[in-house]
């Protein structure tokens, strides 16, 4: 019968692939969905230029990432892992333990945080006094720590439109949730002298205090989104008194519906986050597995390419999608050709 | 029922005896009002049903077909053998030492040249005039040449996609107001487009690299494709086939025909219906534990992608292959007994051919809602940008990363530029056209074969 032809012959591609499963010829790379852009045009350049497959980029998280990037060494693993923060020491002890002892963690450059609005709709001049106002669960009120009362943004501050608050803030499993929570939330609470108060009620504990600051409120009025910024963008459509919060990159992309509000009076912008006034950006990386390199054929290749000055300098493609070319990519080149590896002397 | 029929009745002795056959007493209009009011309903739900699927296709037709027209430009670019092959010796090691990075100055020596030849005025440099060409235009340069080493020297007339936002100022997605903060193309850039527009330079037309293309990057969405991630579906398919077509009909041949009636076999068949309920999402867990981290198979591959899927559509294809086998009557199981046939001739001679229209209609089914699968791919690695190089041959198809067509369509509508989303609609028009097709197959299959007692 043929059903015989097509399970033999299903067998047979089974086996090819056990044998072929161990000989990976191109570099897989997983991780941050905000350095995804990034790694897919560096992949697509990186084929071009070389006689190397296109590497493959995934997304996910940059957490998931790490994770999958600390499962192991070998073939059936990724080579690197890209991350929109720095790795944690947990994660480092949990790729030791796995026996991925030798990491190389490569800046690759800076990404900026912006605050936008719907374009035909009111225009606001941040501070990050205004966020933490506006989105935190506990504000003081005249000395006394209270349940958030602001309901429109004029309450926060007087110079702003009686808009209602309605905030589109990433989910915590993004990257981006903790740079919003740490350079805007946490600063606003200690400019505002709240970060004292809540010190002060919770017996000088400072963790504690911190995260009384970063409790966003959960009344409504802080939405958590944890699909991609087209999800925040739609929803800004559909609310126009939404205000999201996006990569720079996404809004430079969609100009045309979104207006970008100023953070401490500086608009943000490649120029602006690599001068370092504007004050919501962030580093991103991404990891190198050590022991993969001259196994898997283009790896180190690819990521000397990717910090090359004509990819990740000012003038190169990365940093015209929106990336802040990094101003020591010098020290980083030479980093990677050293393969230096993280924590170590080599 | 036997109660209303009576007196309406001509034959029945008249219960009242007033009224005549043309006139309806009041029971009898009560009764055909409430024909009249269901049928109102059903035509209602019909109607309500076709406007959504009206609106569902317009959304979908006047999105998407922007995607299979493509702006392209027309330019002559020389290749200088001063910048292109230094040496001289047309050694093809050295000529791939220039990347793309050194192939882009030509772009904009170029349209200097043709400036000068159509006597366009502008104030644009070279830089800004190149920048409404696709980033790849430097990359289509390069292979061009790398192909052909012996073009260096002469100067040879391109057609190179133009940018996203040209090709969506052609298309009216993006106007002179809609760029106004935008920094990847300026006002000047787009009067400059409508000269070369006007000089017959730029032309928008149909554009086959959207069906065959591969993915592009981020940068480019004017070059990105269904072609890879459509191989990679066919391979998923042929996977599918192979291993849910033998196993699901052979299982249903067995449990229909041979099994024995007991609990065993009861809670075989329960398991089954509730295998065929269970989300989409559960296979990937699965795939991803047994495939990828325990017998190590690549991920990303279409390999793994069928192998998953196959779990999905197997008890889809078990329950319809088992209905058609059912539907065939006994009679002819009996009458192939009687005249001395084996039970397994019995069943392949008879029963299994007068079943094989059903079983075909369930396996075509079966595999459109495979096609149309994204959740179980998400885990295997099959969603990001992967579907980058075609296929060269079955075992490459099988087992190079690749992606799959709402796959692809997912990740192309989660992308940042606009214009990857008028790419996901056209992605989807694809697909539908797709699901149409096979299920179109499948009804005709039924309508020609399927026999009836």
């Amino acid at each position: 019968m043929s059903f015989v032809k097509l399970t033999t012959s299903a067998l047979a591609i089974a086996a090819v692939s056990a044998t072929t499963a161990a000989a990976r010829d191109q570099v897989q790379v997983a991780g941050s969905s905000t350095v995804l852009p990034y790694a897919s045009i560096v992949a697509e350049a990186f084929g071009e230029n070389f006689d190397f497959p296109t590497p493959v980029v995934e997304s996910g998280g940059s957490s998931a990432g790490l994770k999958r990037f600390c499962e192991g060494v070998g073939e059936n693993t990724i080579d690197i892992a890209n991350a929109s923060r720095a790795i944690k020491d947990s994660e480092v002890s949990v790729c030791a333990e796995n026996g991925v002892t030798d990491i190389i963690e490569v800046r690759i450059g800076y990404d900026g945080i912006v605050f936008a609005s719907d374009i035909a709709g009111n225009s606001f001049e941040f501070t990050p006094t205004d966020w933490y106002k506006a989105l935190s669960a506990e504000v003081v009120v005249d000395g006394e720590i209270v349940a958030n009362p602001y309901t429109t943004w004029d309450q926060v501050n007087p110079e702003f439109p009686a808009q209602p608050i309605q905030a589109f803030v990433p989910g915590t499993k993004h990257g981006t949730r903790e740079v919003f929570e740490d350079k805007v939330i946490l600063a606003g609470c200690e400019a505002t002298g709240d970060f004292e108060a809540f010190k002060a009620a919770n017996g000088d504990d400072k963790k504690a205090a911190e995260k009384a600051c970063i409790g966003l409120r959960t009344d409504g009025k802080s939405v958590d989104i944890d699909g991609d910024y087209t999800e925040t963008l739609a929803r800004i459509e559909s609310n126009k008194d939404g205000i999201g919060v996006f990569g720079l990159a996404f809004y430079e992309n969609n100009t045309n519906k979104l207006q970008v509000a100023t953070m401490s009076g500086i608009t943000p912008s490649t120029e602006s986050i690599a001068t370092g006034e504007y004050p919501v950006s962030r580093p991103l990386f991404f990891y190198v597995k050590k022991a993969h390199i001259g196994v898997i054929p283009g790896l180190k290749e690819f990521a000397e390419f990717f910090v090359a000055d004509e990819i990740a300098g000012p003038d190169g493609p990365l940093s015209e999608y929106g990336l802040v070319a990094d101003p020591k990519l010098e020290d980083t080149q030479s980093a990677v050709a050293d393969e230096a590896v993280l924590g170590g002397n080599s | 029922m036997t109660d209303a029929t009576t007196s309406s009745l001509p034959s029945a002795t008249p219960v009242s005896g007033k009224g005549s056959l043309m006139q309806q007493d009041a029971r009898t209009r009560k009764r055909n009002a409430a024909e009249t009011r269901f049928k109102a309903y059903g035509i209602a739900a019909i109607t309500i049903g076709m406007l959504m699927l009206l609106v569902l296709v317009y959304n979908i037709v006047s999105r998407g077909t922007g995607a299979f027209q493509q702006t392209f430009v027309t330019l002559e670019v020389a290749l200088p053998a001063e910048k292109l092959d230094k040496n001289g010796t047309r050694n093809l090691d050295d000529i791939k030492k220039v990347s793309t990075f050194g192939y882009t100055p030509l772009l904009r020596d170029a349209f200097e040249a043709k400036i000068a030849e159509k006597n366009i005025e502008t104030e644009l440099s070279g830089k800004e005039m190149a920048g409404i060409l696709s980033a790849g235009a430097a990359a289509q340069l390069r292979d061009f040449v790398l192909a052909d080493p012996t073009v260096i020297g002469s100067t040879v007339a391109f057609e190179f996609l133009a940018s996203s936002r040209v090709d969506g100022y052609l298309k009216n997605r993006v106007s002179r107001d809609s760029i106004a903060n935008d920094k990847n193309i300026s006002a000047e850039q787009l009067d400059f487009v409508d000269q070369l527009t006007a000089s017959g330079a730029i032309e928008k037309r149909f554009n086959l690299d959207f069906i065959t293309g591969a993915d592009s990057s981020d940068a480019r969405p004017e070059a990105a494709g269904m072609g890879v991630s459509m191989m990679g579906s066919f391979f998923m398919m042929l996977v599918v086939l192979a291993l849910a077509l033998p196993i699901g009909v052979a299982a249903s041949i067995y449990l229909e025909e041979f099994a024995p009636k007991n609990w065993l076999t009861d809670i075989i068949e329960v398991n089954i219906s509730n295998l065929a309920a269970v989300p989409s999402i559960v296979f990937g867990i699965l795939g991803l534990a047994v495939f990828i981290n325990y017998m190590h198979l690549p991920t990303s591959a279409p390999l793994v992608g069928g192998l998953v899927l196959t779990l999905m559509t197997l008890p889809t294809i078990i329950i319809s292959t088992r209905a058609s086998l059912k539907a065939v009557p006994p009679s002819i199981r009996d009458a192939a007994l009687g005249v001395g046939a084996s039970k397994m001739q019995s069943v392949f001679h008879h029963v299994l051919p007068l079943a094989a229209p059903g079983i075909l209609t369930g396996t075509i089914i079966g595999l459109a809602q495979a096609l149309g699968e994204t959740a179980p791919l998400l885990l295997i690695g099959m969603v990001g940008f992967i579907a980058s190089n075609p296929p060269d041959s079955i075992a490459s198809g099988l087992l190079d990363p690749n992606s799959a067509m709402p796959a692809q369509i997912y990740e192309w509508a989660k992308r940042a530029d606009p214009a990857f989303y008028e790419r996901a609609w056209g992605g989807i028009i694809i697909l539908l056209l797709f699901l149409v097709t096979m299920n179109t197959i499948a009804v005709i299959l039924r309508r020609r074969f399927e026999r009836r007692w």
